[in-house]
Formats: C-alpha cells, sequence, structure tokens
C-alpha cells in the first residue's frame, strides 16, 4: 500500500494563535511604552511601534513562507544554515557596528540585526540534525563531546561579542541534551554549582567549606560507610571547595565592573540606585504601582514618563504589569505556559528525532528567555539585555523567533506523513 | 517511558518557576502597596506658588514698602552635560575656582538629589540676567527664576517695618509644614507680627513629571490644585512726614521718639537711633550688611523704643501728682517749701514755698520727696507696704511696668518695683518711704521704656485712660480688628484730678522748665525730665500732649546722654509737634537747625553735675 499523495499539512492552530497574541499584545505594550499625547498616530514610521510595524509585517510574511517550504529543506540545509550563521558570528568582528557596548550588530542597508539571533536557531537545527543522525548514541563520549562542541562554539563567539546575555541562552540547550539522554545528575550537578557560586559571592568562601565538611561528616555518620562511598564524599568536598575558592578568584579578576555591580546589586550586596540597581527599583516600582487590575492602556505613568529604562525592549513586562497589574501578568504568565505546555506536546508527538529534538530546542529558548527577562524585571534575577520572545521592541530578535517557532510549526505539520515517507 | 517521564518534570520545572513569579508579582502588586507611593512620588511633583506679599502704606496712603522682582539662578545637576565652564563664569563673573566652589557646596547640602532642582545663586543683578537670558541655550540644565523681595520707598522707619528673610530650620519644624527650605518670612517689625496677614497663602500645583522632570501636564487636570491667596495690604498708623522729620531730629544722637494719638492709640511716630537704612536687608548682601549691624557697638538694631527701659526723671511726678490726689494725701492748694533740696536729694534755685501747678512747673524735687513720703507713709494704711502697693497700682494703672501689647516684635516691660522687691532687699518692714524716696522724682529702680512714657502721656492726655498703642491702623482697608485697639484702659485716677495737673504742665511749656518748646498758637501741655543714668551723662527726656483740649497728639522723647530735658529731648518734641499739628517745622530756623546739627554720639563722657532732675 503505497501513498502517493502526502497528506495535507496540518498545522496547529493553537500555536499559531498563540504566536498572534503575543504578537499583537506586544506591540500595543511597545505603543504604550512609547507612548505620548502628542504623536497619537500608530503607525509611524520614526517611532519604535512603527518600525516594529514594519517587522511585524516581515515576519508574518517569512512565517507563511516557511509554512510553505517542504519540510525537508530544513533537515538538508540544516549544516548549511548552521555554517552560515557561524561564518556571520564572525563577520561581526570585521564589519560589526557597535550599539550600547555590544559589538554585536551587522548593519545592512539601514536594518541592523544579530547574527546571533540567526545563530539560536541555526544551532538548533544542526544539533536536531546531527543527533537524529543515523547510528548516533547520545551514551557515546564522542557524540557528546560533538554536541558540546556544536554549542559551545557559537556560544564563545557571542561572549566575544559582549553578548553575555545571547550567549547564556545556549544553556537552555542542556534542557534539549537531558531529553535526550543526558544523566539527570549532571544538570543536578549544574544547578548545585550555580547554587555553590551564589553562595561563594555572599558568604566567605572559609564559611561555606566548613559548612560543607560538617554536612559530610554528619552524612557518613548516618549512612553505612564503605571506603568507597568515604573516598567519594572527601573528592566531593575537596571538588566543592576548590570550585567555591575559584568563583570568588574568578568575580573579583575576570568579571567586567558593570557584570559585578549587577550581580551584586541582585545579590543585595550593593544599592546601586543609579545604576544597574536604578534600573531595577524602578522596574519594580512601575510592576508593583498595577496593583490588582493595572492603570489600564496608555495610563501607566512609569513607563509613559521614562521612569523604566529600557521599558520597550528588555523590560517591556513592566508594561504589561503596570498598565494590567496582577490579572494582566497572571494572564500572560499563563498564556506563556500554554504555549510552552504545547510545544512540549507537540515535540513528544513527533516521530521523527529530528522534530522531537529540534522541539524541544525551541521551548527551552523561549524558556530560558522567559525566565530571564520576567525575572529579571521582577528583581529575581540578574540584569541580562536579552528580550522577551514576541513581546520585546527589536526587529531582527522578533524575526529570528518567528523563524524559530514557524519550522518546527512546518515541521509538526507533516508528522502524520513521516512514518511512511521519512526523510534521508 | 522514561522519556516521557521527563518531559513531565520539564514542565513541572517550568511551572515551578511561573509559580515564583506569580507569587513575586503577588507580592510586588498587591501585598506591598509601597510601591504604588513610590511611582506616585516619581512622578507627582508639587509646585508652590508664592503670594505677593502685602504692601505696607503709611497713615496717608504713602506707600512705604513694595515687592520687587529678583533673579535667582538655579541648577537641575543632572541637565548640565556640555556646559562651556569658562563662558559661564565670563557671564556670571566669577573665578573657575569659585565655580568649583559652589558646586561642591550643593552637593553638600541637605536633600541634594542630581535631579531636583536647586538654588546656583541668589539674586543675580539685571545685567547678569540679560547676559544669562542671551547664553541660557548653552548653559542647559540652568534657569533663572524669579521671586519677589521687598524694597522700601524711603529709608525711614526701619524698625517697625522689619524685615523678611529665609525661614530657619526651626521655622520649618513649627510650621506644621507650612514653610519649606528657601521660603521667606518676616523676622521682626510689621513684618514679623503681621506675617499672618502680609505673608498671604501659599499655593500648590500638582504637575505630572518625566524621569528627567520635564514637565508633562497637569495632575487631573488641577482637581487637587489650591490657588495662592496675596498677603493683604497694610496701613500704618504712621505719620510718614512727622516720622521722617523725627529721625531727621534725632540724626547722630541715641535715644528715641514715640508720638501717639491719645484718642484712638495710633502710633504716629516711632523713633529708635541709631537706624539703618531697611534696603540694607534686601539684595545679595543682606547676609553681610546684617552682620554688620549686629556688630555695630551702637546697637542700631535694636528697637530702643519698645525695649529700652530709661529712668524717667521729672517727668515721673506728674503721676506722683495724680497718685498723690487720689491717696488723698495731696491736694492742689498743698505746699511744700523748699532749700535747694530734700534731705539727700538736692534742687535748683526757684520761688518757694509752692503749691502742687507751681511745684509741677519748676519741678520740685523737694516737693514730690515730699508727696511721695506722704504717699507711702500714709497713715490711712496699717503697713507701709500695704500703702507703696496702692502706690504700685496707680502707677502700673498707666500701663508702666508691664508689656503693652503694641504689636510689634520685642517689646520689653520696664521695671516697677513691687514691694516685694524692696523687701527682697531690705527685708520686710524694714524699708519705708525715705528709704525709696527717689522714686518720687523718676529715679532709682525705676524703669520705663519711651513707648510706656508716651503711652502715659496719651493717658493723662485723655484725662484718665488709654487705648494700647498701635502701629497698624488698618488691613486691607478695614480698620485693625484687634479687639484691644478698641477699648479704654482706665486708670486708677479719678479724672477730676487730672485738670490740676495738666494746668501744671502747661505753665511747664508756658513759663516753666520747657519754655523753649512752646509753639506760639498751641496750647501745648509737658515736662521735662533730666534722668540720672549709670551710663554717662543725664539723658534729656520730654513728654507733652498738644492741644491743652482734645488733644491730637501725645509725645515722649528720650535722648541718651545729652543733659537737661529742655536741651535736646524738648525742642525735637516741640518741632514734632508743630510739624503733626500745623504740617511745618521751619518757623524756627535756629531751633531745628541747632537740632540737626548736634552730633552727641561721640560725646559720651561723664560731665554731669550732682543730684538734678528737672
Amino acid at each position: 500500500m503505497t501513498q502517493l499523495q502526502p497528506k495535507p499539512a496540518k498545522f496547529d492552530w493553537l500555536t499559531l494563535m498563540l504566536y498572534y497574541v503575543f504578537v499583537v499584545a506586544g506591540l500595543l505594550c511597545i505603543y504604550a511604552s512609547v507612548y505620548k499625547e502628542t504623536n497619537p498616530m500608530i503607525y509611524d514610521n520614526s517611532m519604535n511601534y512603527g518600525k516594529q510595524l514594519v517587522w511585524i509585517g516581515i515576519s508574518f510574511f517569512v512565517g507563511l513562507m516557511i509554512l510553505l517550504i517542504d519540510e525537508k529543506f530544513f533537515y538538508a540545509f540544516a549544516y548549511g544554515l548552521y555554517g552560515i550563521g557561524i561564518v556571520m558570528l564572525l563577520s561581526v568582528f570585521a564589519l560589526g557596528t557597535e550599539i550600547k557596548g555590544s559589538s554585536s550588530w551587522i548593519r545592512v542597508g539601514g536594518i541592523q540585526f544579530q547574527p546571533a539571533e540567526i545563530a539560536k536557531f541555526a544551532t538548533a537545527l544542526a544539533l536536531s540534525k546531527y543527533l537524529s543522525g543515523y547510528n548516533i548514541q547520545f551514551k557515546e563520549r564522542k557524540t557528546q563531546m560533538i554536541c558540546a562542541a556544536m554549542i559551545l562554539l557559537p556560544m564563545v563567539i557571542i561572549l566575544f561579542q559582549n553578548e553575555t546575555g545571547s550567549a547564556l541562552v545556549f544553556v537552555a540547550f542542556a534542557l534539549v541534551l537531558y531529553r535526550e539522554g543526558l544523566p539527570g545528575w549532571l544538570l543536578l550537578v549544574g544547578i548545585a554549582l550555580g547554587v555553590l557560586s551564589v553562595l561563594a559571592l555572599l558568604v566567605k568562601p572559609l564559611y561555606i567549606i566548613i559548612g560543607l565538611v560538617v554536612l559530610a561528616g554528619a552524612f557518613l555518620l548516618m549512612v553505612r560507610r564503605t571506603m568507597l562511598l568515604i573516598y567519594l564524599t572527601v573528592g566531593i568536598i575537596a571538588f566543592a571547595s576548590a570550585y567555591v575558592s575559584s568563583v570568588d578568584y574568578v568575580f573579583e579578576n575576570v568579571l567586567q565592573a558593570h557584570q559585578k555591580s549587577r550581580i551584586n546589586v541582585l545579590l543585595g550586596k550593593e544599592v546601586d540606585m543609579k545604576g544597574a540597581g536604578y534600573n531595577v527599583q524602578q522596574s519594580k516600582i512601575a510592576i508593583g504601582s498595577g496593583g490588582l487590575l493595572g492603570k489600564g492602556f496608555l495610563e501607566g505613568t512609569q513607563n509613559k514618563f521614562r521612569f523604566v529604562p529600557e521599558q520597550s525592549t528588555d523590560f517591556i513586562f513592566c508594561t504589561i504589569g503596570e498598565e494590567y497589574g496582577f490579572a494582566g501578568s497572571l494572564l500572560f504568565i499563563a498564556l506563556y505556559m500554554l504555549l510552552l505546555w504545547r510545544l512540549l506536546f507537540m515535540a513528544e508527538r513527533q516521530r521523527y528525532k529530528f522534530n522531537r529534538i529540534y522541539g524541544y530546542s525551541v521551548v527551552s529558548i523561549l524558556f530560558f528567555h522567559f525566565t530571564i527577562n520576567v525575572g529579571m524585571t521582577l528583581g529575581l534575577m540578574p540584569v541580562i539585555g536579552i528580550p522577551l520572545p514576541y513581546f520585546s521592541y527589536g526587529g531582527s530578535a522578533l524575526l529570528s523567533f518567528t523563524v524559530l517557532l514557524f519550522i518546527f510549526i512546518r515541521l509538526d505539520a507533516n508528522r502524520m506523513n513521516e512514518l511512511t515517507s521519512g526523510a534521508d | 517511558m522514561d522519556n516521557k517521564i521527563r518531559q513531565k518534570i520539564l514542565f513541572i520545572a517550568f511551572c515551578l518557576v511561573a509559580l515564583v513569579y506569580v507569587i513575586r508579582l503577588m507580592q510586588l502588586q498587591i501585598v506591598d502597596d509601597s510601591y504604588f507611593r513610590s511611582a506616585q512620588e516619581n512622578v507627582l511633583q508639587e509646585q508652590t506658588i508664592y503670594p505677593a506679599r502685602g504692601l505696607i502704606y503709611d497713615r496717608n496712603g504713602e506707600l512705604l514698602v513694595y515687592n520687587d522682582a529678583v533673579y535667582d539662578l538655579s541648577v537641575i545637576p543632572i541637565e548640565v552635560k556640555t556646559l562651556d565652564t569658562a563662558l559661564f563664569c565670563k557671564v556670571l563673573g566669577i573665578s573657575s575656582e569659585q565655580f568649583r566652589y559652589k558646586f561642591e557646596k550643593l552637593k553638600r547640602q541637605k536633600g541634594y538629589a542630581p535631579y531636583k532642582k536647586c538654588i546656583f545663586d541668589r539674586q543675580i543683578s539685571i545685567p547678569v540676567y540679560a547676559a544669562f537670558q542671551e547664553h541660557l541655550y548653552d548653559f542647559r540644565g540652568f534657569y533663572v527664576d524669579v521671586r519677589t523681595d521687598r524694597k522700601y520707598a524711603h529709608s525711614n522707619a526701619a524698625h517697625i517695618m522689619g524685615y523678611i528673610s529665609e525661614v530657619t530650620d526651626r521655622d520649618i519644624e513649627n510650621s506644621n509644614g507650612y514653610y519649606q527650605m528657601g521660603d521667606f518670612k518676616g523676622m521682626s517689625g510689621v513684618e514679623r507680627s503681621y506675617e499672618k496677614e502680609l505673608g498671604g497663602i501659599k499655593g500648590i500645583k500638582y504637575i505630572l513629571v518625566d524621569s528627567k522632570a520635564r514637565t508633562q501636564g497637569r495632575y487631573k487636570n488641577g482637581e487637587y490644585d489650591t490657588p495662592s491667596v496675596s498677603g493683604k495690604n497694610i496701613n500704618l498708623s504712621l505719620d510718614y512726614k512727622l516720622q521722617a522729620l523725627g529721625e531727621e531730629l534725632m540724626q547722630n544722637k541715641i535715644g528715641s521718639v514715640v508720638a501717639i494719638e491719645p484718642a484712638t492709640g495710633e502710633i504716629l511716630a516711632m523713633v529708635s537711633t541709631p537706624s539703618y537704612d531697611p534696603n540694607l536687608f534686601v539684595g545679595r548682601d543682606r547676609g553681610k550688611h546684617y552682620m554688620e549691624l549686629l556688630l555695630d557697638p551702637a546697637k542700631p538694631l535694636f528697637n530702643r523704643t519698645i525695649a529700652a527701659p530709661y529712668p524717667p526723671g521729672s517727668i515721673f511726678k506728674i503721676l506722683m501728682a495724680l497718685t498723690g490726689q487720689q491717696e488723698h494725701v495731696l491736694t492742689p492748694a498743698t505746699t511744700y517749701g523748699c532749700s535747694r533740696g530734700y534731705l539727700f536729694v538736692g534742687c535748683h534755685a526757684h520761688g518757694s514755698p509752692l503749691p502742687l501747678r507751681g511745684g509741677i512747673a519748676v519741678s520740685c524735687n523737694s516737693y514730690f520727696c515730699q508727696v511721695y513720703r506722704s504717699v507711702v507713709n500714709n497713715p490711712a494704711y496699717k503697713l507701709r507696704e500695704d500703702a507703696y502697693k496702692s502706690f504700685h497700682k496707680h502707677i502700673t494703672s498707666f500701663g508702666l511696668g508691664s508689656k503693652l501689647g503694641v504689636d510689634l516684635y520685642g517689646e520689653g516691660s520696664g521695671l516697677v518695683p513691687t514691694s516685694e522687691y524692696y523687701d527682697k532687699i531690705y527685708g520686710r518692714y524694714r524699708w519705708q518711704a525715705l528709704t525709696t524716696i527717689s522714686l518720687g522724682i523718676g529715679q532709682g529702680e525705676l524703669g520705663i521704656t519711651p513707648l510706656q512714657m508716651a503711652n502715659a502721656t496719651a493717658a493723662v492726655a485723655n484725662r484718665g485712660y488709654y487705648i494700647t498703642p498701635h502701629i497698624v491702623k488698618k488691613i486691607d482697608s478695614k480698620l485693625n480688628p484687634n479687639p484691644d485697639f478698641n477699648k479704654k484702659h482706665w486708670s486708677t485716677i479719678d479724672t477730676s484730678y487730672f485738670q490740676v495737673v495738666i494746668d501744671g504742665m502747661q505753665d511747664v511749656v508756658e513759663h516753666g522748665t520747657a519754655y523753649i518748646a512752646k509753639i506760639p498758637g498751641i496750647e501745648i501741655c509737658g515736662k521735662t525730665g533730666t534722668a540720672q543714668n549709670p551710663h554717662g551723662k543725664d539723658h534729656s527726656i520730654f513728654f507733652a500732649f498738644a492741644p491743652k483740649n482734645k488733644p491730637k497728639i501725645a509725645i515722649a522723647v528720650v535722648v541718651e546722654n545729652a543733659g537737661f530735658g529742655a536741651t535736646y529731648a524738648a525742642p525735637i518734641a516741640s518741632l514734632m509737634m508743630e510739624e503733626y499739628l500745623n504740617k511745618k517745622h521751619d518757623t524756627r530756623k535756629a531751633l531745628y537747625e541747632r537740632m540737626i546739627k548736634a552730633n552727641l554720639t561721640h560725646k559720651n563722657t561723664n560731665d554731669s553735675a550732682a543730684t538734678k532732675t528737672r
């Protein structure tokens, strides 16, 4: 029994709907955050929202194109796109223009864009293709090393461009690898190291080491001691102690002044009302003043009168918090969770490994952006300049998030055909 | 199946993050309302609307004090970005060191914030203001604010008008939030006592500002704004011409003149010398001028008329004559002899013996020592102290020995010793008339302010009552509403006893000690005083009222260390009364010239004769 005609594409309408809702809501927030009584037109090319409107148009068009492309294209050109992404990242060093202390932008004509945005979905595609390859076992050391290299290469280049935020996004791929078999304890170790880092910055390393030794001693007293367990415990303690000491060293000697200050502000060790602390304080004031129901569309005084810096880009969530209050914020978070859940669900229903891994990449990247961006405006995360997908002002970011999501929608649309037609 | 579990674990992790954020949102938006207040503080700015201060006129409508625009240079430090410091200093006429110093000082000020407007330089001159306006574009972040300051049309009556000055930290604390840093309020004189009327009420305007403190509109269309209320205009009871003449006559002399309209208690003139030009307290150098005046040994800031107690000298004999009659120990016919003195109190050569009227006319010391003695040693009282108490009662009923309640700040009470006062010095029952005999001629412990002297004169002129003297006649064209300024304070002396005393006072001027004060056509009643004092030559004192019937002016003049009452005080009083009653003071050119030319400020040496009071 052969099927000559492939089944018609079935696009996931819920995901598409959420995407359109987010983009329109985002545009309204950008409009509100730069609103003045004196410029009432929603379409104005000189203003942020006017430019964003143009970019939304471009994104919709590109999205539509992606939905019309044959899904095999992405599989076939995954490595090619990855290569182009790396070349573009490198070209920044030759062609880049510096914007706000970060030299990660390329200007073509009147349009600026960050190759780092392209690198995100290019890496996702390449990683998916590699891991879904024939006879590839994630458990093999070699596979793991190649995966790590694929992720770390763009990350390191972006780090050199002084775009710490964009570079950190690649950490999100850890979740993808976890789904594909990365042992859970590795993630736990990662989280433990994170906790230790924060502790090391808050408390003197010596106290942490003493604390760890006491904990380990108590642990060994309570369990049945074997030589192996003792060696293991001592080893872990030694490693942790070395780590804690080195974090302090790295913090003092490697990080740049503004990064140190941002971290200090977050940890509450420093109150800097003029620099990084000002952003967070004003952001919290804007969100906090929204109350239960918010001040209403265009009524948010904190955003309107420019108290929140970067309000239309990284701090766009302040507009939601102030103008729509707790109710609006809750709805926003709920919708975002719905999108993440839907994408997870879609990824799991794929019958083809490439699609699934790519789906997980999309979920992980969106989740990472959401966590850092919203956490930052709430004063729970350090001020790392990464946008809120689909909401923040920024043309190339919107386009790249659109491409990221629409590729997956396109892949998902053909999930029924894959059993029979397959891909080679 | 492992992979399905991992999907679930991931989703649970997502939900945990979302949950943490929702809890945080709840805390920020619902539980903690401090963020709402911070937001209000961010955008709402209170702007004070300063009312115009009330103007001050004299009783005839002559403008004395008005408002003048001054220009303050202020700066919002955060807005100063590209400043051509050299040009700025050139326009302002300061050196670059001064510029840096000023900025440093600014930053150390209490409540300094880079986004807040603060005053960089007060009261820049008009030419500097004009030059600055031209360059305003170059000096971004700097603003010129218009404010009003007081301006005085004349250089007279400085003590009465007083001055305004920036409020102190204590004023701000005590004002219940009304005053703010940089506000001005009256610090002395009428400016102080009528601050409420003159000052008006500040208004408040709420405006919305953005993060750069730029105005973005009014808050709720001005629903919560309050307009300012201008200060009320005030008419002093002062006669400007009389005041000016008084100050002219008193120039280069230390002393006081107070003139009162007896029927109303209105103060017509109030001269305290040395004085100062009130315009010194206006402008950039006011602080410097203030310190100079404060350190001047002649104390020009001190208002002697209301605060300096003087021994009244012989003018006190008038009150003795009244008290003696009231206590029935003296009649107009009582005669006492005088052999150039009474015990240790000396007297000058005059006819003897004399009745009461003659005793007043020649100011006989012996006569009034006898009167004092018969009052205090009055056998009608069992105890001397009771007799003295009734003497004290009569004297204080003329407003002596306590504050009169004039509407000026800094009034002194003077001193009329009580019986307890003497008990303390001599012991109870161990003193009597002779112990305190100098009181009878207005010496001893007595301390009377010139205002109290003038007020007592007014009481005599009114034949028994006075109205609390006051300086403000009308507020906002309505009579001064203070009920005390419309009430007769009756003395304890019966009206019938006044006639003979007033006749005696007329004799003083007609052919007695003060014939120099005589003005043809006006019946003047007066009394000279030559008060001994520990500071040097006798004080020249004179008090008088005129005309005798229906008196229009009561005046008291004290010229410190100037000798006999007739030498300076009487002529000055006479010239001023002539000016007020006849509107001229040049009929006696020689006398006028002599008064103006007399310079008594440098000869403060003691060459007074022995005990002598006239």
